[in-house]
Order: structure tokens, then C-alpha cells, then sequence
């Protein structure tokens, strides 16, 4: 690849402002990064590092329950974001950019098949008839890798396991071919084994519909495999960056070393005396 | 290893929990057996809904158990009357996943670690100010900071409290279930240290319950990996991990991530696909290592090297065993 | 902890503090009673169903008794009954609902079909019907009322119990080696306290309209002793002569229970009870 291309989204000095109890704050300290089209950026944190209010920042949603004030710039594709109306915002949110949570089961409406649930987004966003929709989510649950997805398209989110459900949850979030997918913790909530199906389908997608891919996570094992490279935050602030094998071979600054020499190593021979 | 009375004897340990709403039965725990040596630390691993939690549960009598026996110290726990049971806990303690909940939120960090002194008796009540900041100690916190309530802790900080609340009555061995799984890396590791320092100076067992391999290595001498309520495979954690037998092991240990993107690359490319485990109990023939159990009546069990041991069930058709054709 | 949560607490606050203050007034009547009333609740006067006066503040009522020394005496009737049978059916709701919920199984199954009994009927006829069968005497009263709020009582502790017996510092406890009784007491009913406060202020509230109505139905204890029921019931014909004889006792009725409403509304926002 030669030549960096336009940039898809391009964050500067953003800030994030929590107001509650009266006393403000600050959980993200004016950091910048950028995303170009079809590109995998990681962002790995402790908790409370910033790294999930940075994700949603990029959608401007607020944690539940609190309210949040937000600083500098976002630009996705030529658009200023933190300047749109909430209700230009919502054509933005899951058509442009869609979001995939650590929890499916919070994700996803209980009472409402999960074929409507994707139905419903196809039609809200892209306009189609509800039977064009109905083809469309049939293909959809195929595609994130449920077998018979016609007639698993009438289940309730409680028929199916953890995993499935968080392919339920990409297929909707995939439905409308975002042009950048943020996934928060995907697959903290799985199995093991179950988190290697679900990074596998995350990348098959990302290759196959060309989406740009924005993975948070505390865990450097499933960060190494998924992106080119990787912002660490520490507190609010972006503290190395880098190309993702440079990165790993020789972390530069003293917190990237302190998480990754804690990080627990399956073919080490730590013993315990 | 051999010779020394093992601290702890689970022998065919299994738990079904009755029907409900019109499910069946579920057998959670399907005859497990293992022993643990003084000193030693024996890791559970497994995925959710493996039953290793309910075993953990099973062996400290927190759950009713339907069949087998678990020895501790050489005593019999299942069916040990309640009064006797309780003198018993003394020896044996529990320390929970998760350090926000397992703390009574309204004592003070004093009263938790004073607890467990004054129901066992074990030091007159003038001295137990004194114990319970030797306690703070041994988990490298100030003993300054007993009169506090646990929201003022960290989620580190509070699992050592639980730590020390676990040891303030001097006990042999101790279940840890998931202790750092709700910790963030760097804390992760520091609890890890800890375990180990105590273990080394109190000379402690543990049964350390995981869904994370790699933890576990860091852990453990001897290591039981769990799949559908039975143990399919138990050995030295380094024959476990470097030359797994079993195929759900080695599935397992295949879809842990490594820290090494050049290779966690290489493993998410690899698709293959996942096998499917199912279980053989009551089939006629052979089984992959040959034996016919429905007509010779032997265990399921399978040695494959010194200490290391597998079971027949759950093997993928077409799989066999390294070394058998 | 929201912006929306926070602004409930400190109006939670603000209740309570008020509900406190309303709560101080009825206490200082029922401790101090005849010592500050101006005159004895039955001494009589030649000036009957008189308007306020300097020396009868509030009047007289049918026969010249004063009206403000029978509001004092009586509230104090009125209320000592109250607060005794409440006690009454804290007491029994705490350890009924403890147990039920705690131990569960077969007993709690036993416990909750008894007090499901109870509750079927609705609180006022039921205490009216077991009042006229025992006679009306302020034992009986006071008996009475404690049964037929123990089941409230016992449901809004079990509720609460069924959870905080599933958290892990319970079973931390048990692990530990703590006796399943100190379990309850120590581990358990301390986090269970919030909802009993709350039910206890509103049952309370109810009690006194219960009190005063059973005595304005000629139920309550009997006379001379004044009560607000019963003065009510007296002032009723005179109504038009005389109105404060009836809105003295009405008002200081509805001040009473509005004290343990304003309370349990306070400490339900304070406490962020039945948010769960």
C-alpha cells in the first residue's frame, strides 16, 4: 500500500466531560486519532481508561443513565459530527457507523423476534418493503453463520446461546453496510472458544463488506490478530500508537510495557514454586 | 508425589440439580474425581455451564451432592453432620469471583476479617484487633485501613480483603472460583503474585476454578479440564498444556488469543471447523482407545502418560489418540 | 449514581426532614398529654359549643369541655394506639417474613398461605368484625390491628430477603463457617432495611385512619376517655353550631397520617427504594 488514503474518520482533541453530582468530570483528555476507510484500529485500556466513552463518542451516545458533554472534533467522511441535530444523528447511527456491545441480551429487544428486530432497521434505514427486508435479514443471518436462518429468523434473543446472540447483534449492526463498525468488548461476555468464532466472522465481514473496524478491548490476545494498529489509553489519554507488530515487539512507552509483561501467557512455564 | 496423603480426595463427586418447569434433571457435576497434595494447587478449567463452579461448590458442601464422597484432612465432608461441618470449614475456604459482591456492604473491614476469628474461637477476643491487622498485612494492605467500608476499595484492593478474610482462620485449603477474572490485567497479575507468595509461606492448597487458560498456567501444578459435568482431562499442567490428549483441550487451548500478532493472525485464519463433542456412555464397541466399557465394566479413564490422564467421552468421530492409529 | 437520582435524593432529604419535624409535634403530644393540655379533658364549662375564646382557645364542645385539652388527651390515645399495634406488626412481619423468606421451601409456602388468609379480607372489616366479636377495649384494639397488618409487614420483608440471600458475601459468610441464624440477622436483614422503613411509615398513616375510624364507629376504647375518632363522632351533630368541634379533630387526623406519608415518601426517594 502506498500513500495514506483520506482518512474515514478523523478525531481531534477530543473530550469527554461526565456531569454528575454537580462536580464535572473529565474521563477523556483531548486526545486525536484517525480511521481510514477499511482500516482496523484497536484501542486497548484498563478500565476506566476512556477506551469505551471514546466508541461511543463517535456514535455521541451517552452511557445510560448520565449525561455527558463532548469536546473538539469529530469528522466522518467530511461531516462534522458533535455539530449534527440528534435527529441527523440517528441517519448517521447505524446506517454510516454501527456499534456491536459486550452484552447481545442488553442489546436486543426480548419481545420482538429477532428477524423483525433486523426487519425493522432495514426498513427504517433503507427504505425497502418489509418483504425485501424479510430476503435481506434471511441472507444476513446466513451470512454471520446461523444455520436455517429462515426459520430462525421467528426466534425470541432468549432461544438463542451468548454467542449466537452476538451474531444476531453483528448481523443488525452489519445490515445497512456501515462504512466503519465500532465494536466495544464483543467478546468479553463468551466462552472461549465461542470468542474465536466470533473474531473470525468479525473479520470475514470486515474483508468482505470492506468496513472499517473499530475494536475496543481490555485483552491484548484478541487485539493482536484484529487490527493494523492499536491506540493504548491510559486514563483518559491516547499514551503509544502504532503499527500493531511494532507495537507488540516493542512497546516505547512504560504503560504499554507494564500491561503487556502482566498479560498471562499460555505457552509461558511461569511456574509456582 | 505418590506416598504423601493427599489433603483433599474428591472420588465420583456428582451433583444433579432436580427438574424444573418441566426440564429434566441435570446432572452438573457427572463423577468427578481428583486429589489435591498439601502445598499444591490443582486449576479447574472449562467453559460456562462445565459444572466446574458446582464443583467447587459441591467439595465446601455449599451445594447438596448426590453421589461420591470428597475427603479433607482424612475426614469425610458429604453427609458430616451440620455442627461437625462447621468446625470443619475452618480448614477449607472460599473466595469468590467477585470482590464487590462478596463483601457485606455495610460492615467495616475490621468486622469482616474479625468474623470468621470469633465464630471459630481461634483467638481470645482481646487479641483479635491484633490479628486482624497481622491479616491486612499478609495481603500487603495497611492495617491502617480497617475501620473502612469496602466501597472505599479498590476491586484489587477489596479481593485481597476477601483474600485475608479467607486465611484469618489458618486453613488448609482454599477454593478460589474465577478470583481475578473481574480484575483488570495489571491487578490481575499482582493477585496472582499474592496467591503464590501465600501459598509458598503457608504452605496452602487450592482449587483454582478458571475460564482463563492462561491464568491458570500461571497457577497451577496440576491442572483438570472440565466439559459437560466430567473431567475428560487431568495431568501436570505442563503435559496438559504442551501436549494436550484430549481434542476439547486442545480446541480449547487452540481458541486462547496470544499476544503475539503474527501468530493470532495465523490462528484466526485457520478454519476449521469446530468439532462436535458428544458423549458415549452406554455405547456398545470399542472406544477410541480401544476398550469395549459396556462389556469389560472399566472406567472411562485413560492413562496417557505418568499422572496424565483422559477420558474416552466426548472424542469428535475420525479422532484418535496421539500414537494410536 | 444520574443527575435524576441525585436531585431525588436531596428532595428525599428535604421530606424526611419535614416528616421528622411533623413527627417531633405528634411524639411531644403523646409523652407530655395531660401535662400541657390547659385544662383536664373533662373538666366542664358553663359556655358549651362556644367559638374560640382567650380561655378556650379552640372552644368548647357540647357539654364545655375544651376543645384544644381533648385534642392533646386524645391525640395521645389515638396515637399510643397506633404506634403500639405497628410495633406489634413490625415485630411479627420482621420474624415471619425473615423466616419465610430466609429458610424458603416448605415453610416459607406454610407461612405465606397463613398470612394469604389474613390478607384476603379487606383490613377494615376484617378489624370491625373482630372487634365487635371481642368487645372494644384498647387490648383488643391494639390486637387487632397488629394482626391485620402483620401480613403487609411480612411480605415487604420476604421480598427483599429472597434476593440478599442469593448474594455472594452470603454465601462468603456461610463458607466461612457463620451459623445460618447470625447469617439472617448479621448478613441479611441490615441490607432489608429500606423497604421496612418505608412500609412501616405508610402503614402507620393507614393505622391512624383505621384507629380513628374504628373508634368513630364506636370501637375504639370507650368513654370518657377522648380519641379523635370518637370526638368526631360527638361533634357530628353539631356540626353546623359549631364547626370547629368537628375540623379540630379532622384536621389534626389528616396532620397525623400526612406526618407518616410525607415520611415514607422521603425516605423512598432518600433510600432509592423500589427502584430495583
Amino acid at each position: 500500500m502506498t500513500g495514506k488514503p483520506a482518512s474515514l474518520l478523523e478525531v481531534r482533541d477530543l473530550t469527554a466531560t461526565f456531569h454528575r453530582d454537580g462536580a464535572p468530570s473529565r474521563v477523556v483528555n483531548g486526545i486525536s486519532f484517525d480511521i481510514a476507510p477499511g482500516e482496523a484500529v484497536g484501542f486497548v485500556g484498563e478500565s476506566g481508561s476512556g477506551k469505551s466513552v471514546t466508541a461511543r463518542a463517535v456514535m455521541r451516545l451517552a452511557p445510560e443513565g448520565s449525561s455527558i458533554e463532548w469536546g473538539g472534533r469529530i469528522r466522518f467522511q467530511g461531516q462534522e459530527l458533535l455539530s449534527l441535530t440528534e435527529r441527523e444523528m440517528r441517519d448517521v447511527r447505524g446506517r454510516r457507523i454501527a456499534m456491536v456491545f459486550q452484552d447481545p441480551m442488553a442489546s436486543l429487544n426480548p419481545v420482538m423476534s429477532v428477524g423483525a428486530q433486523i426487519d425493522d432497521m432495514l426498513v427504517r434505514h433503507t427504505g425497502v418493503s418489509t418483504r425485501a427486508a424479510r430476503k435481506r435479514t434471511v441472507e444476513l443471518l446466513g451470512l454471520v453463520g446461523i444455520r436455517d436462518p429462515a426459520i430462525r429468523a421467528d426466534d425470541f434473543p432468549h432461544q438463542f446461546s451468548g454467542g449466537m446472540r452476538q451474531r444476531v447483534l453483528i448481523a443488525i449492526s452489519v445490515s445497512c453496510q456501515p462504512d466503519l463498525l465500532i465494536a466495544d468488548e464483543p467478546t468479553t461476555a463468551l466462552d472461549v472458544t465461542v470468542q474465536a468464532q466470533i473474531l473470525r466472522l468479525l473479520m470475514r465481514l470486515r474483508r468482505e463488506l470492506g468496513m472499517a473496524l473499530m475494536l475496543i478491548t481490555h485483552d491484548f490476545g484478541v487485539i493482536a490478530g484484529m487490527v493494523e494498529r492499536v491506540y493504548v489509553m491510559h486514563r483518559g489519554d491516547i499514551v503509544e500508537s502504532g503499527e500493531v507488530d511494532t507495537l507488540f515487539a516493542a512497546p516505547k512507552h512504560a504503560y504499554t510495557q507494564a500491561l503487556l509483561a502482566a498479560v498471562p501467557r499460555i505457552e509461558s512455564t511461569r511456574r509456582p514454586a | 508425589m505418590t506416598g504423601a496423603a493427599p489433603l483433599l480426595r474428591v472420588r465420583d463427586l456428582s451433583v444433579t440439580f432436580p427438574p424444573r418447569r418441566g426440564r429434566p434433571p441435570v446432572r452438573a457435576v457427572d463423577r468427578v474425581s481428583f486429589d489435591i497434595q498439601p502445598g499444591q494447587t490443582v486449576g479447574l478449567v472449562g467453559e460456562s455451564g462445565s459444572g466446574k463452579t458446582t464443583t467447587g461448590r459441591a467439595i465446601l458442601q455449599l451445594q447438596p451432592v448426590t453421589g461420591g464422597s470428597v475427603h479433607l484432612l482424612g475426614h469425610q465432608l458429604t453427609g458430616m453432620p451440620r455442627t461437625e461441618l462447621r468446625k470443619m470449614r475452618r480448614h477449607m475456604q472460599f473466595v469468590l469471583q467477585n470482590p464487590y459482591s462478596s463483601l457485606h456492604p455495610r460492615m467495616k473491614v475490621a468486622d469482616i476479617l474479625a468474623e470468621p476469628l470469633k465464630v471459630h474461637g481461634s483467638v481470645p477476643p482481646a487479641q483479635i484487633p491484633e490479628r486482624v491487622a497481622e491479616l491486612m498485612t499478609l495481603v500487603n494492605m495497611d492495617p491502617a485501613v480497617v475501620k473502612r467500608y469496602p466501597h472505599e476499595f479498590s476491586g484489587g484492593q477489596r479481593q485481597r480483603i476477601v483474600i485475608a478474610r479467607a486465611l484469618a482462620v489458618n486453613p488448609d485449603f482454599v477454593v478460589c472460583d474465577e478470583p481475578v477474572s473481574a480484575l483488570d490485567v495489571r491487578t490481575q497479575a499482582q493477585i496472582v503474585d499474592l496467591l503464590h507468595d501465600l501459598q509458598a509461606k503457608l504452605r496452602l492448597s487450592y482449587l483454582f476454578i478458571a475460564h482463563d487458560l492462561a491464568i491458570v498456567r500461571a497457577v497451577a501444578h496440576r491442572v483438570a479440564v472440565m466439559y459437560g459435568g466430567r473431567i475428560v482431562e487431568l495431568g501436570d499442567a505442563d503435559d496438559v498444556y504442551d501436549n494436550p490428549a484430549h481434542p476439547y483441550t486442545r480446541n480449547l487451548l487452540e481458541a486462547v488469543p496470544v499476544p503475539d500478532p503474527a501468530r493470532q493472525r495465523a490462528k484466526l485464519a485457520d478454519i476449521a471447523p469446530d468439532p462436535q463433542f458428544r458423549g458415549r456412555d452406554g455405547e456398545q464397541g470399542p472406544c477410541v482407545f480401544g476398550e469395549d466399557h459396556a462389556a469389560t465394566g472399566a472406567s472411562e479413564w485413560h492413562e496417557v502418560g505418568p499422572g496424565h490422564g483422559v477420558s474416552c467421552r466426548f472424542w469428535p468421530p475420525g479422532i484418535t489418540p496421539p500414537g494410536r492409529p | 449514581m444520574t443527575d435524576a437520582s441525585s436531585r431525588l435524593r436531596s428532595r428525599g432529604q428535604l421530606l424526611v426532614a419535614i416528616g421528622l419535624a411533623m413527627l417531633a409535634v405528634l411524639l411531644l403530644i403523646v409523652a407530655l398529654g395531660p401535662s400541657i393540655a390547659p385544662y383536664s379533658p373533662s373538666a366542664t364549662s358553663p359556655n358549651s359549643l362556644d367559638g374560640p375564646t382567650a380561655l378556650h382557645w379552640l372552644g368548647t364542645d357540647s357539654i364545655g369541655r375544651d376543645l384544644l385539652s381533648r385534642l392533646i388527651v386524645g391525640g395521645r390515645g389515638t396515637l399510643m394506639i397506633t404506634f403500639v399495634a405497628v410495633a406489634l406488626a413490625l415485630a411479627a412481619g420482621l420474624v415471619l417474613g425473615l423466616l419465610s423468606g430466609y429458610v424458603g421451601g416448605r415453610v416459607d409456602l406454610t407461612i405465606m398461605r397463613l398470612l394469604d388468609v389474613v390478607f384476603a379480607f379487606p383490613v377494615f372489616l376484617l378489624a370491625i368484625a373482630v372487634v365487635a366479636a371481642l368487645g372494644p377495649t384498647v387490648k383488643n384494639l391494639i390486637l387487632t390491628i397488629a394482626v391485620v397488618y402483620t401480613p403487609a409487614m411480612a411480605r415487604v420483608v420476604r421480598g427483599p430477603v429472597l434476593s440478599v440471600k442469593r448474594w455472594d458475601h452470603v454465601e462468603a459468610a456461610r463458607s466461612v463457617g457463620v451459623g445460618e441464624f447470625a447469617i439472617a440477622l448479621r448478613h441479611v436483614l441490615p441490607l432489608v432495611v429500606s423497604p421496612i422503613l418505608v412500609q412501616t411509615s405508610l402503614i402507620l398513616a393507614n393505622t391512624i385512619f383505621t384507629v380513628t375510624a374504628l373508634s368513630f364507629l364506636g370501637l375504639g376504647p370507650p368513654p370518657p376517655d377522648p380519641n379523635w375518632g370518637s370526638m368526631l363522632a360527638e361533634a357530628r351533630q353539631f356540626m353546623e353550631l359549631a364547626p370547629l368541634t368537628v375540623i379540630g379533630p379532622a384536621v389534626a387526623i389528616v396532620f397525623a397520617s400526612l406526618t407518616f406519608i410525607v415520611l415514607a415518601n422521603g425516605l423512598r426517594e432518600m433510600l432509592d427504594v423500589g427502584s430495583r
